[in-house]
């Protein structure tokens, strides 16, 4: 654990008092038993909403309290442990740092106040095809009048079936595989020509595929430049990288808990378990990689606060570590658990879900360590 | 439930105590000035980054230099800058502690004194101040911290490795002092060392972790004999040493009688503290960085990229194994807070600090193909002979000092609280 200030834990215990308190692994459960169409509970958001974390991130100008992200990690932290859902980050964290990083002066005083209470979800939609590749990017927008029209669509975006509004990564020039040529725009879900449907998956998380046929928008609706958005959107996935990441530590802190636990209490043979070398020494491996992957994250999320030169660098490299640890940690899991890690009934089976979904979200660890080798120069 | 108001409130509490912390940045700031006219004047500009010799500096070209600076070192207490001042050291908390590392780094001054030391510095001297007696500290410490006493270990026995506790050398209490019988092996340096620092057995009755005592011996008698052991690298950095009837004074012990296992513990402790930094088994950070070479050795493609997407994905996953040490070792030393030295995370850090050194070796063994087989000659450059002897002599760094399953029953046990192996449950 980083060397918090006062503040940052008590904001940590709040955190954690409440999911284990309001929205435990078992809300978890009972969401997906009843299968509901947002795949959240609207009343945990509303929660998170009056606790102030949707403004953590935003100025106090415009009602938040500019707390910082290694502040928000905290708490997506403790959300992560509990697998508690809700669109604090693809909203909260994701919608409204595209909004900071690249909204005008009139786009930051009519969106951040309503992030803030909740009552905008905005969300990032960015792929288009089964991997991660912001780059690839085709949905075109058009100019046309004094606006642009969108054609195109998007798959897996997060919280996609809540969302109020879309940010939308579109071809304004160029060819798909260029960085040269996309532009950014903010999009009402309501919007005529968008249509969505909810992907149903593994984690049982909100997720929809968004189909834009010649949506008309204003010239107001651009974030950030024309033809130029690419290093807006790729400062964003990072922001967002480093919030995945502090979730994803989190789970896997959940779910070696679960395991530690079930090594010490476990017996056969006449004997706990967990006194087997073979397995102790696993552990103590999913231990070690932990508190290894714990610094990359948390150097991440100081990088992005402190504005640092080398934000990029490090996103990747929490993503990726974050990423090959929660993957050990999740197949651990279920291994260790033996047949009962196998059953529905029992909540492993839910962190090894989200595990992959997590890895797979804004670029999986291959992703990654391309990218950190292309930033390294080699 | 905290709102954004309390947490707005909150804060402005915490910004008035963060006020006050700058008063210290400005005394850091004054002592970075202080040790950067120190090294103008007092560091000699031929040893810049000469590190001294295993031997000592009592050879070769700059032995005067090392010498002078030695000395000059010693004075301040900079030999081991956090020891009090009264045995030696400087009195420096690790803010300070770590100023001067980085103008010494920045200077390019090796500090000479941990390495004449042998296991001085880094081991036995923190034990001793924890553990020995006044009239023992006022006689050990200053001749380690000024580096001109050397101390090896005596711990491993030819059937105790691993299983350190059943060692089997035996110190036979004579009244007036102790005799001490056996065989130690892997002891660094005891060919050149003054004093050894000893695990032997006091009584044979008890379990096997409870007979046992710390003894500080001179080396410097008959019934002491060393043979220095020639490793698979061709270096020579340990021996054996043998006890024939060598004599201990009663007051060289350390800690309490059979209570050597304890004491043992907390010098490991420091042992793997000191061991934790992954620059590489010599402890100095290449200044090319490995992805630098690669390019030299296996060329690049059109676009940039290694000409090698298999090496080039293993290169990658290991640096960023190594920056996610570095960032682990710079969040534990911030956590600490003043006491860096020895943590919980010791065997964490240990593991991985060995583990990223050789699989960096062996790397640059890949890397340089056949320029990195060679042993000697001149078709091989200098710096892929080291890489060669470098990669052989990192094998041991996961065996001493607790080998790696070692630390992870110390992790699994004492960190996570599994149940002992043969425990029946």
């Amino acid at each position: 654990m980083a060397a918090l200030s006062e503040e940052q834990s008590l904001i940590r215990d709040q955190a954690k008092s409440w999911v284990s308190e309001k929205a435990p692994v078992r809300k978890f459960r009972e969401m997906r038993d009843a299968r509901i169409g947002q795949a959240y509970a609207p009343e945990a958001f509303s929660a998170m909403v009056d606790m102030g974390w949707t403004g953590i991130l935003v100025p106090e100008a415009y009602g938040g309290s500019d707390l910082g992200y290694l502040t928000f990690g905290l708490i997506l932290e403790e959300l992560g442990r509990q697998l508690t859902a809700s669109p604090l980050l693809a909203s909260g964290l994701v919608g409204t740092s595209a909004i900071l990083l690249g909204g005008n002066e009139e786009q930051k005083q009519a969106w951040l106040p309503n992030l803030v209470d909740g009552s905008a979800i905005l969300t990032l939609a960015v792929d288009e095809g089964p991997r991660h590749a912001p780059e690839k990017t085709a949905l075109a927008a058009s100019a046309s009048g004094d606006g642009f029209v969108l054609d195109g669509s998007k798959v897996g975006v997060l919280e996609g079936m809540a969302a109020t509004a879309f940010v939308v990564a579109a071809r304004t020039s160029g060819e798909p595989g260029s960085d040269q040529g996309i532009s950014l725009f903010l999009v009402p879900a309501d919007a005529k020509g968008v249509t969505r449907s909810a992907r149903v998956t593994a984690d049982s998380r909100g997720y929809a595929d968004v189909t834009f046929a010649k949506v008309e928008i204003g010239s107001d609706a651009l974030l950030g430049s024309l033809d130029e958005g690419f290093e807006l959107l790729d400062t964003l996935l990072d922001r967002g990288r480093a919030g995945l990441a502090a979730e994803m530590l989190g789970i896997a802190g959940g779910a070696f808990a679960m395991t530690l636990d079930y090594l010490k209490t476990r017996k056969q043979f006449g004997r706990v378990i967990g006194s087997f070398q073979a397995l102790g020494h696993r552990a103590a491996d999913m231990y070690s990689g932990m508190e290894l992957a714990r610094s990359c994250v948390e150097a991440a999320l100081a990088a992005i606060d402190a504005d640092a030169g080398n934000v990029a660098e490090l996103c990747s490299l929490a993503k990726c570590k974050m990423g090959d640890h929660l993957h050990l940690v999740s197949n651990e899991l279920i291994q260790m658990h033996g047949g009962i890690g196998m059953t529905d009934e029992y909540d492993a089976g839910f962190y090894l879900k989200r595990a992959r979904a997590m890895e797979t979200i804004y670029g999986n660890q291959a992703f990654h360590r391309e990218r950190y080798a292309r930033l390294l120069g080699y | 439930m905290r709102t954004t108001q309390g947490i707005r409130e909150h804060r402005e509490r915490v910004m008035t105590a963060t006020a006050t912390r700058t008063d210290q940045g400005s005394d850091i700031e004054a002592f970075r000035a202080d040790v950067r006219s120190w090294l103008a004047d007092n560091f000699p500009s031929a040893l810049q980054g000469v590190p001294p010799a295993m031997e000592g500096a009592s050879e070769g070209k700059h032995a005067a230099d090392m010498e002078r600076w030695r000395e000059r070192l010693a004075e301040r207490g900079w030999g081991a800058p956090h020891w009090p001042q009264v045995y030696g050291g400087a009195g420096l908390d690790h803010a300070h502690v770590r100023v001067l590392a980085q103008e010494m780094g920045r200077a390019g001054a090796i500090n000479p004194i941990p390495m004449l030391a042998g296991m001085g510095v880094t081991m036995v001297g923190p034990t001793i101040l924890e553990y020995g007696t006044e009239e023992q500290k006022q006689r050990h410490l200053p001749g380690i911290a000024s580096g001109k006493v050397r101390w090896c270990l005596g711990l491993s026995e030819p059937n105790a490795g691993s299983d350190l506790a059943s060692l089997g050398t035996v110190a036979e209490d004579r009244g007036d002092h102790f005799v001490v019988n056996g065989q130690k092996i892997w002891t660094s340096g005891a060919d050149i060392s003054q004093w050894c620092g000893a695990l032997v057995r006091t009584d044979k009755s008890v379990a096997k972790h409870k007979g046992i005592s710390f003894l500080m011996l001179p080396m410097d008698q008959s019934g002491v004999r060393t043979r220095p052991i020639r490793l698979i690298s061709g270096a020579s950095p340990f021996c054996e040493t043998f006890f024939d009837d060598a004599r201990a004074e009663k007051d060289d012990l350390l800690g309490e009688l059979n209570d050597g296992w304890n004491v043992i513990k907390r010098l490991l402790q420091h042992e793997r503290a000191s061991q934790t930094s992954a620059a590489g088994p010599g402890g100095r950070q290449k200044p090319e960085g490995l992805h630098d070479i690669a390019k030299r050795y296996v060329g690049v493609d059109t676009s940039g990229r290694l000409d090698d997407p298999d090496l080039r994905a293993r290169l990658t996953q290991h640096l960023m194994d190594a920056a996610a040490h570095k960032l682990t070792a710079e969040r534990i030393a911030a956590e600490a807070r003043g006491n860096p030295e020895v943590s919980a995370a010791a065997s964490i850090m240990k593991n991985s600090a060995t583990g990223i050194s050789q699989a960096r070796s062996e790397l640059m063994l890949e890397i340089m193909g056949q320029q990195g087989l060679g042993w000697e000659g001149d078709v091989f450059a200098a710096d892929e002979l080291s890489t060669v002897r470098e990669w052989l002599w990192g094998k041991a760094i996961s065996i001493y000092g607790g080998s790696a399953e070692v630390q992870k029953n110390i992790i699994s046990k004492n960190i996570l609280g599994l149940p002992e192996t043969t425990q029946k449950g």
